[in-house]
C-alpha cells in the first residue's frame, strides 16, 4: 500500500470515527464517557492523513518505494463495518448466551410513596432479589428493556449493562409472567407495567438469580438513545 | 462474513512480514486504484452483504468487532503520538540518564514507571517499541510494556470500584502485575536473545524536518499496529460470538481448573484493562485468586496484544514472549492470591 492509499484509509477511518462520535452511533459500541476520546482519535487520524498527503506532495521529486505491510489493508474492514453496516447494539442473541450480571448494590434509594414506579430494569431486579421486594409489594411498576426468548421460548426482558465497550457488555434479565403479549419479537423494546412477584429462577448459564415480574400490560417503545445501561459507570 | 472475504488482499495477511520484493512498478498493483475499486465493489454489493450479515451471530460478531476497535483506537492513537514524540523530541541521552546503568536495576525502575501511562494496553505497545528504538535496554522496555496497562491509576481505581468489598484486590493486582513485569524483564536479561527482537524495518527519519519525522512515525505506527489490532479484534469477536459461556460454570468448581479457565478467558476476551475489573467482579462463582489471575493475565497478554506485539517486535519474539508471560502471570497470581487474598 503506498502513501496515497494510506492517507485515504486514515482519512476515511478518522471521518468514520468523527461521524460515530458526533451522532449517537458510538453509543452502540462504547460507553458514553469515551466520546471525547473517540472524537480526538478521529481528529488525529484525519490530521495524520493530511500530513501524509502534504509531505508526499512535497517530496514528489525523489521517487522511492515505501510500502507498508499487507496487514494494513485490514483497516478497511472496520471502515466498511462502521460506514456501511453499522451493526446494532448487542441484543437477545448475546444476552441469552451470557449469564445474568445482577449484583447486590450498596443500598437502594428511597422510593416515592405513591403513583406508578418507574424503575430501571437492573434496579427492579436488584430490589426483587436482594431486598425480597420490600417496598415493591402492591405497587404498579414500569420497567423497559428488550425481549429475549430462551430455548424453551420463555420470555425475558433484558437490559445489557456496559463498563467500557460492547465486548464487556453483560445482561441483567427479568423473567416475564402474567399477561404476556401473545406475540413477542426478540430484540423489540417493550415497556412493561406489572407488579412484583416472589417467583425467581436461576440463569442456566451462570446460576445467577433471575427475578420475575407479573405483567399486566406491555407496550412497544422505541430503542432508547443509549441502548446500554451505564449506571455502573456513574 | 461477506465483508471480511470481499477484499482480495486480506487473503495474504499471513505474509505481512514478507519483505516487499523490489519488483518493477509494472508488476505492483497500484494501491489507490485497488482501494477505490474495493470501495466501489462494496458499495455496489452492499445489499447482499447486509443480508449475509443479518444472522444474529454475525451481527453480534460485528458489534463486538467494531466495539473493540472503536474502544481501542483512541488509546492506540495516544500511544502512537507518545511513541512519535519519544522518537522525535526526546534525545536518547535522556533515557541513558533517567534509567540506572545496570539493566538489572533498570528493569524495576521501568516497571514502576508504568504508573505514568494512563491508558490501556493498546497504548503501551507502540510506546515500548519506541523506547527500544531509542536505545532503552529491551528488558526495561518490556517491563514497562507489561506493567503500564495494569498498574496505572485509572485501572487501579476501576478495580477498587468494581470490588467494593475486597479492597485487598487492588493491592494484590498491583503487586502481582509489578512482580510479573519485573520477572519478565529479568528473564529477558538472562535468556533473551537479541535475534528474537526483530522489529520490522522502518525508514530512518534522519535528515527530515521534525514535523515530517513526527507525522511519518505516527502514520507508520498507525498503519502497522492498527492492522494488527484488526486481527486481534477479529479473533476476540469470533471467540466471544462462538464459544458457549456455559463451560465456565462447570470450570468454577475445581480450584486449579478455575484459575486456568479464567487465565484463558482473559486471553480470549481481550477486554480493555480499564474495564476488566468489572467483568471479573461479575464472575462471582469463581474464587478471588482465580479472578486475580484474570486481572493480571488480561493486560499483559491477550489476542489483540499478541497480534500487536508480533507486529511491533516481530513474530519470533511474540511466539516466545507470550507463552512465557502467560505462565509467569498465572504462577505469580496464584502465589500472590495465596498470600494476600
Amino acid at each position: 500500500m503506498n502513501r496515497q492509499a494510506q492517507a485515504a484509509i486514515l482519512f476515511l477511518l478518522g471521518a468514520a470515527l468523527l461521524h460515530a462520535g458526533l451522532t449517537d452511533l458510538y453509543l452502540r459500541y462504547v460507553k458514553a464517557g469515551l466520546r471525547p476520546l473517540v472524537l480526538a482519535a478521529g481528529v488525529v487520524l484525519i490530521a495524520t492523513a493530511l500530513a501524509t498527503a502534504w509531505y508526499e506532495w512535497r517530496a514528489k521529486k525523489e521517487e522511492h518505494a515505501h510500502h507498508e505491510p499487507r496487514v494494513s489493508w485490514l483497516l478497511v474492514l472496520p471502515l466498511f463495518a462502521l460506514i456501511l453496516v453499522a451493526p446494532p447494539a448487542l441484543g437477545s442473541y448475546s444476552a441469552m448466551r451470557t449469564g445474568t450480571a445482577l449484583q447486590q448494590s450498596y443500598g437502594y434509594a428511597q422510593l416515592p410513596a405513591d403513583g406508578p414506579l418507574r424503575l430501571s430494569l437492573a434496579d427492579y431486579a436488584g430490589r426483587a432479589v436482594y431486598e425480597h421486594g420490600r417496598d415493591l409489594a402492591d405497587r404498579q411498576i414500569r420497567i423497559s428493556g428488550f425481549v429475549a426468548l430462551d430455548r424453551s421460548g420463555a420470555p425475558y426482558l433484558v437490559r445489557m449493562a456496559l463498563n467500557c465497550c460492547a465486548a464487556d457488555a453483560q445482561p441483567v434479565k427479568v423473567g416475564l409472567t402474567g399477561t404476556i403479549p401473545p406475540v413477542l419479537q426478540p430484540d423489540s423494546w417493550l415497556e412493561i407495567t406489572g407488579t412484583y412477584t416472589t417467583k425467581q429462577t436461576r440463569d442456566p448459564v451462570n446460576k445467577g438469580p433471575i427475578p420475575f415480574i407479573e405483567v399486566t400490560s406491555a407496550k412497544p417503545v422505541p430503542t432508547p438513545h443509549d441502548p446500554y445501561d451505564e449506571t455502573w459507570n456513574n | 462474513m461477506a465483508v471480511t472475504k470481499a477484499p482480495p488482499p486480506t487473503r495474504e495477511t499471513g505474509e505481512e512480514k514478507a519483505p516487499a520484493p523490489d519488483d518493477g512498478e509494472g508488476r505492483r498493483l497500484n494501491s489507490p486504484l485497488v482501494l477505490t475499486l474495493l470501495m466501489v465493489l462494496v458499495v455496489l454489493f452492499q445489499g447482499p452483504v447486509r443480508q449475509a450479515l443479518g444472522a444474529p451471530v454475525m451481527q453480534s460478531w460485528m458489534t463486538v468487532f467494531v466495539a473493540v476497535l472503536v474502544q481501542a483506537l483512541p488509546f492506540l492513537v495516544l500511544g502512537v503520538l507518545l511513541s512519535a514524540a519519544i522518537a522525535v523530541f526526546v534525545p536518547p541521552s535522556f533515557f541513558a540518564r533517567a534509567l540506572p546503568k545496570r539493566p538489572a536495576l533498570a528493569v524495576p525502575v521501568a516497571g514502576v514507571a508504568g504508573v505514568v501511562l494512563p491508558g490501556c494496553e493498546c497504548a503501551s505497545v507502540p510506546v515500548a517499541g519506541a523506547l527500544v528504538r531509542r536505545g532503552v535496554t529491551p528488558a526495561a522496555a518490556l517491563a514497562f510494556l507489561l506493567s503500564a496497562p495494569a498498574i496505572n491509576p485509572i485501572v487501579l481505581t476501576a478495580t477498587a470500584v468494581a470490588f467494593p468489598g475486597n479492597p485487598e484486590m487492588v493491592l494484590a493486582r498491583l503487586v502481582a502485575s509489578l512482580l510479573v513485569a519485573c520477572a519478565m524483564g529479568w528473564l529477558w536479561l538472562r535468556l533473551g536473545h537479541p535475534d528474537w527482537l526483530r522489529p520490522p524495518a522502518r525508514e530512518s527519519y534522519e535528515g527530515q524536518g521534525r514535523g515530517a519525522a513526527f507525522w511519518g512515525s505516527v502514520r507508520h505506527d498507525l498503519m502497522h499496529a492498527g492492522g494488527f489490532l484488526v486481527v486481534g479484534a477479529m479473533a476476540a469477536a469470533t471467540l466471544k460470538a462462538m464459544v458457549p459461556a456455559t463451560w465456565l460454570s462447570t470450570a468454577a468448581d475445581n480450584p486449579v481448573v478455575s484459575v486456568l479457565a479464567l487465565a484463558i478467558l482473559a486471553v480470549v476476551l481481550s477486554i480493555c484493562s480499564e474495564a476488566d475489573a468489572f467483568v471479573a467482579a461479575s464472575l462471582t462463582q469463581f474464587s478471588l485468586t482465580a479472578r486475580l489471575t484474570f486481572l493480571v493475565v488480561g493486560p499483559m497478554i491477550d489476542l489483540k496484544l499478541f497480534a500487536m506485539q508480533a507486529g511491533t517486535f516481530g513474530r519470533a519474539f511474540a511466539l516466545r514472549f507470550a507463552p512465557a508471560t502467560f505462565t509467569l502471570a498465572v504462577l505469580v497470581s496464584v502465589l500472590t492470591g495465596a498470600v494476600l487474598l
